[in-house]
């Protein structure tokens, strides 16, 4: 028994037992306790790999484990963890309890929601833990799935229609991807003999220049769909806004992470010389969601509108900073990539609890809400510092480590695209700015608000803890960031040794 | 010998009075929430006069010059194999007296504001908020490289954001926080990209690396050029418009008067003695770097310092609010400290202007703070802001009435106050670099005695016997104590040898008092505030007078020469109106029109084509009979031919 593939099985354990459970106070109590063991498992995780780097294990990937499922094929259900997985799988744990939390008065159909739920967090921890491009393919669609059901069922809107573009553009992203990694297959041992869908072996080979030239793209693509690159992104503002509290939280949190995990693990480490000669293109389009997703929140009234806009102008950091492709802007992604999970997931949660309240989502029919729920009403501009960048929160960590180590590219133009990426800073003060003065501050502008409750405790641990979390990382960032700067070493070796 | 280790106590105190104020102060008695804070900042203030004694008179000087300590280091964040972001205390001459600076004002402030804050709703959060403050200005002040300043930078940023915005009920001060905190976003996005071509030119963020005048760094870049101006010239002129910024220099400078909405203490504290004089701190910090690499720069910076003194000065005259006539009055003394700055040379007497900025610094603090602390005992006895609902208070506040004199006479530049030592130095170092700047530098020390004089006696003289609705009282002992206090150090702060103790190169020079410059600048002082007498000391038909002679210039002076207009338009109508709105139309419309409409003639195309799949036998076997007729018939046509 391996210790990594127990992240898939105790969710799979928590959905059984939510199965065999009778009411809907049971349900969301086997979801609280399978997912504070997922949490527990990941701190576990943390504290092992660190204490085997420690040791001196400098294997590229540690606790691995292969077995192989489809032989004719080669199709392995391989396992591993480098210090980048190690820290997406802690977001996920921290976002998923976080989560179970903020709905744990969902009583509609509860049963089905929190199997959906949990189904979909086990997609994504597969996702993070699989070294082979099949499984992870397959954990990809079985995160991707259980959110049609979700937003349709649970959601709010045109809730129908939303939760079928969202389906639909990210299955047309997961049909490029597919065409991506059947490429790297049949390109994965040009000397003949078993080809390989596993991640370390293709990394070992180099693939034909032509081949990648013509895979690179639709794997990239395909990831990017995910991770909102402009203009593949207008399913995520429909999407956010029609989806449930734990959905969006989860979505925007870790789902939308994939996608940045997947460019960075799948299409520029194994496709090195198509990213140096490609990644131009792609580079001019993350630097306009950067811009662009900043400029579009601050028009919009929809809360979740905002915050959808504001996570393409972050995820658009996560790719930019990707591109850049080299090891301080690549760690300031990754940083990028957890610090905007958390952050997101504490928005959507505020969002879902304001919106539980008032039954409304429109900024401009709020006003001094500071007044009457003043716990939600700090946390929310706790969210908001952290989102545009203040120090001491994670958001500035990841934000100036991409700068920096983006300016240090020794190319003029990747320099411009920086100085015009910075800018996002001011914009994104703006609409930060504009949604906390129209919402919490000022006199309250409706008088029937003013009896509303303050958060309950279930929804003062779950935005505490991600406040705790954010104020930790951006505290004390040391840690993380070496722990990914060590993973980063063989990548970065791997991209600059065609060079 | 002292470890000067326990430096870093010094911003730690405040870090951890805001936790405790912060996250448990409304369980106790507000009035317990204060007295922690000022405690708190009681022990920062003993501290620091400690670790400034040991540092100026024990420890700091190495063969007669003061050399830079660091006191305490640790890396916070490794970015590159060069670049890493330290935390740690920096001791020199100027960090020392920054040290004295905050937290004397800091201590004093806190104490003033048991006082003033009295009953506020939310008096704890405003003292957690002043711990945070004085944690970020604190660590600021005590930055060891450049981005740890850029970090605190930020950090006094929203410690200031959330002071002006206390009253957030009240729109104006949400729209001022607003202001304050976007327009300083701005200017420090120049700082940013100032600090990434820095480092990527020099591979350093520490500061002793950077301003070692023998060493390399400062070298590196002045020779590339980039649009006819070094690169150097470039990353230092974007990191000074981060200074700008946050000093309120032209025409960065609109946030600070709306600023004025926060509680008066908040204003002394912040924006009038510490904060806004952080830009003059980041030159001053910067300052071999400026000189060996970007003299352009440094000549932009006294031309940018003298006109905002001038400009600010012109507006302070006509304005009616009593904070924002010291609001004005303020910039208009920073821009002469950024003027000393910029005309200043490097080493010994040529670096007579950087003295003279960071003695004017040093004595500006003390009466500033005492002006605004003044004005707040005012505010609290009339419940006013405005100056012509005021007159003949000197009988109802006789403390704040003598304080507040001392504090006019300092800033008129009578002497021996200390107000007129600093300027005049700073007079001199401007004569000495170019006249035209020497001479607006003395009309606006005309000026200043004129406006200040202007607020005294229209305050504590003019109108007499005014009725009021109360009877106007003097503050409470936790309120004037502070101004006692501040007077006499805006007495004697002039006496303090600051050409021994801070200067350019560490090395102390020999003072002279130019009585060519000296006696002329008194003698427009006097005048001044003359003129200021015989218009407002009783209530004369003069100033409406004037203001009709003077109407367009009156007009444009009454309204801040309109330049809150301009960013307004250029904020709301284009950014707002022009970028924003169209990027929002257009991903919803454009981008995401694409999408359904690709989604849209799936749709089509599939509804159009699903009759082939009817399911009706007889139609399948219509379309294959026919279609393989049409194939044999292809074949036949193709085999013939």
């Amino acid at each position: 028994m391996d210790f990594l593939s127990l992240f898939v099985i105790v969710p799979f354990l928590t959905v059984v037992g939510i199965v065999f459970c009778k009411d809907f106070k049971q349900v969301r109590l086997t979801a609280a306790i399978g997912m504070t063991i997922q949490l527990g498992l990941a701190v576990a995780l943390i504290f092992m790999y660190l204490a085997e780097r420690k040791a001196g294990n400098m294997a590229e990937m540690l606790f691995m484990a292969d077995y192989v499922w489809f032989p004719s094929l080669n199709i392995r259900y391989a396992i591993g963890v480098d210090g980048i997985s190690v820290a997406m799988i802690g977001l996920t744990a921290v976002v998923v309890i976080t989560g179970i939390l903020a709905s744990w008065e969902v009583q509609h159909l509860s049963r089905e929601f929190f199997i959906s739920l949990i189904l979909l967090a086990t997609g994504v921890f597969g996702f993070f833990i699989t070294i082979d491009l099949f499984s992870m393919f397959l954990f990809y669609e079985l995160a991707v799935i259980p959110m049609y059901l979700l937003i349709g069922l649970w959601g709010t809107g045109p809730k129908e229609y939303s939760a079928m573009k969202l389906t639909l553009m990210l299955m047309g992203g997961s049909a490029l991807l597919l065409v991506g990694i059947f490429g790297l297959y049949f390109n994965s041992n040009p000397d003949g003999g078993q080809l390989t869908f596993h991640i370390l072996e293709i990394s070992k080979v180099h693939i034909d220049p032509m081949a990648q030239r013509f895979f690179f793209p639709f794997t990239f693509v395909g990831f990017g769909v995910l991770g909102a690159m402009f203009p593949l992104h207008t399913w995520s503002p429909d999407g956010h806004s029609s989806a449930p509290t734990a959905v969006s939280m989860l979505h925007a949190g870790v789902l939308m992470k994939l996608g940045g995990y997947g460019c960075f693990r799948v299409a520029i480490f194994l496709m090195p010389d198509a990213a140096h000669e490609l990644g131009w293109i792609f580079l001019i389009l993350t630097t306009i969601s950067v811009v662009y997703g900043a400029f579009g929140a601050i028009q919009q009234k929809d809360l979740k509108y905002i915050n959808a806009y504001s996570s393409v102008s972050h995820c658009g950091l996560v790719l930019f900073a990707i591109l850049m492709m080299n090891k301080t802007s690549m760690n300031g992604a990754i940083l990028q990539m957890i610090s905007h999970g958390l952050m997101t997931a504490l928005f959507f949660a505020l969002i879902g609890m304001i919106y539980g309240r008032t039954h409304t989502r429109l900024i401009n029919e709020m006003g001094g809400l500071m007044k009457i729920i003043p716990f939600l009403g700090v946390v929310y501009v706790i969210a908001g510092l952290a989102s545009l960048g203040l120090p001491g929160l994670s958001g500035f960590v990841a934000e100036m480590t991409i700068f920096i180590g983006s300016f240090q590219h020794t190319d003029t133009f990747h320099r411009v695209c920086t100085i015009v990426a910075t800018s996002s800073i001011v914009i994104t003060a703006v609409y930060i700015l504009r949604v906390v003065g129209i919402l919490l501050m000022g006199p309250i502008k409706n008088k029937e608000f003013e009896n509303l409750g303050d958060a309950k405790w279930f929804e003062r641990l779950s935005l505490g803890t991600l406040v705790v979390v954010i104020a930790s990382i951006g505290l004390a960032p040391l840690w993380l960031s070496n722990m990914i700067n060590d993973s980063l070493v063989p990548i970065i070796e791997k991209l600059t040794m065609n060079l | 010998m002292m470890d000067l280790s326990i430096s870093i106590w010094i911003p730690l105190i405040p870090l951890f009075m805001f936790l405790l104020i912060g996250l448990f102060g409304h369980r106790f008695k507000p009035l317990v929430s204060g007295v922690m804070g000022t405690i708190g900042l009681g022990v920062v203030a003993i501290l620091s006069y400690t670790i400034a004694y040991q540092y100026f008179f024990v420890q700091g000087k190495v063969d007669g010059v003061y050399h830079k300590i660091i006191a305490f280091n640790t890396v916070w964040l490794n970015l590159t194999d060069k670049l890493h972001i330290d935390l740690g205390v920096l001791l020199d001459p100027i960090a020392a007296m920054m040290l004295v600076v905050v937290s004397t004002v800091s201590f004093m402030v806190h104490l003033y504001s048991i006082g003033y804050m009295h009953g506020e709703k939310g008096f704890h959060r405003f003292f957690a908020f002043l711990s945070l403050f004085s944690f970020s200005m604190l660590g600021l002040v005590l930055a060891t490289n450049i981005f740890q300043m850029y970090i605190f930078w930020e950090l006094v940023g929203v410690s200031s954001f959330l002071l002006i915005g206390f009253y957030y009920t009240k729109p104006s001060a949400v729209a001022a926080s607003k202001k304050a905190f976007i327009v300083t976003r701005f200017a420090d996005l120049g700082f940013l990209i100032g600090i990434l071509i820095l480092s990527f030119i020099t591979g350093t963020f520490d500061f002793i690396t950077l301003t070692d005048t023998s060493g390399e760094a400062i070298r590196q870049g002045a020779t590339i050029g980039f649009l006819g101006m070094s690169v150097m010239t470039w990353a230092m002129l974007l990191i000074f418009m981060g200074g700008a910024g946050k000093s309120a220099m032209f025409p960065l400078h609109i946030w600070l008067p709306d600023a004025m909405e926060g509680p008066t203490p908040v204003s002394a504290l912040i924006h009038a003695a510490t904060m806004v004089v952080a830009g003059v701190y980041l030159v001053a910090r910067m300052f071999p770097v400026f000189h060996t690499s970007a003299p352009h720069a440094l000549e932009i910076i006294a031309w940018i310092g003298g006109f905002t003194s001038l400009f600010a000065a012109v507006i302070a005259c006509t304005q009616l609010d009593i904070k924002r006539v010291l609001a004005f009055s303020t910039l208009s003394q920073i821009g002469y400290m950024m003027l000393a700055l910029g005309v200043s040379g490097y080493g010994g007497e040529e670096g007579l202007g950087f003295m003279a900025s960071n003695f004017h610094l040093f004595t500006h603090a003390m009466f500033k703070a005492l002006l605004f602390l003044g004005a707040g005992a005012v505010i609290h006895a009339v419940h006013s802001n405005v100056m012509n609902e005021m007159g003949g208070l000197r009988k109802y506040l006789p403390i704040t009435h003598i304080t507040f004199l001392i504090a006019c006479l300092t800033i008129a530049g009578v002497p021996p106050f200390s107000g007129f030592w600093s300027k005049d130095e700073i007079l001199v170092a401007a004569f000495h670099f170019n006249k035209i700047l020497f001479a607006v530098e003395y009309a606006v020390a005309g000026l200043t005695a004129f406006y200040m004089f202007r607020l005294y006696f229209t305050v504590f003289w003019g109108k007499d016997d005014r009725h009021y609705h109360h009877t106007p009282h003097e503050s409470p002992l936790t309120m004037t104590i502070p101004l006692m206090l501040l007077a006499v150090a805006s007495i004697f702060a002039g006496f303090i040898p600051f050409t021994e103790l801070v200067t350019s190169d560490g090395a102390a020079f020999e003072p002279h008092i130019d009585y060519m410059i000296a006696v002329p600048s008194v003698l427009i002082g006097i005048v001044g505030i003359i003129v200021a007498m015989v218009m407002y000391r009783k209530e004369n038909g003069m100033p409406e007078k004037m203001a009709n002679n003077l109407k367009y210039l009156y007009k444009w002076s009454f309204n801040k020469f309109y330049i809150d207009e301009v960013y307004m338009f250029i904020t709301k109508k284009i950014i707002f109106n022009y970028i924003s709105r169209p990027v929002a139309w257009f991903d919803r419309h454009i981008i995401d029109g694409t999408m359904n409409g690709i989604a849209g003639v799936t749709n089509l195309v599939s509804f159009e084509i699903r009759g082939f799949q009817s399911g009706q036998l007889q139609k399948y076997a219509f379309v294959f009979v026919t279609s393989a007729l049409a194939l044999v018939l292809a074949f036949i046509y193709l085999w013939t031919n």
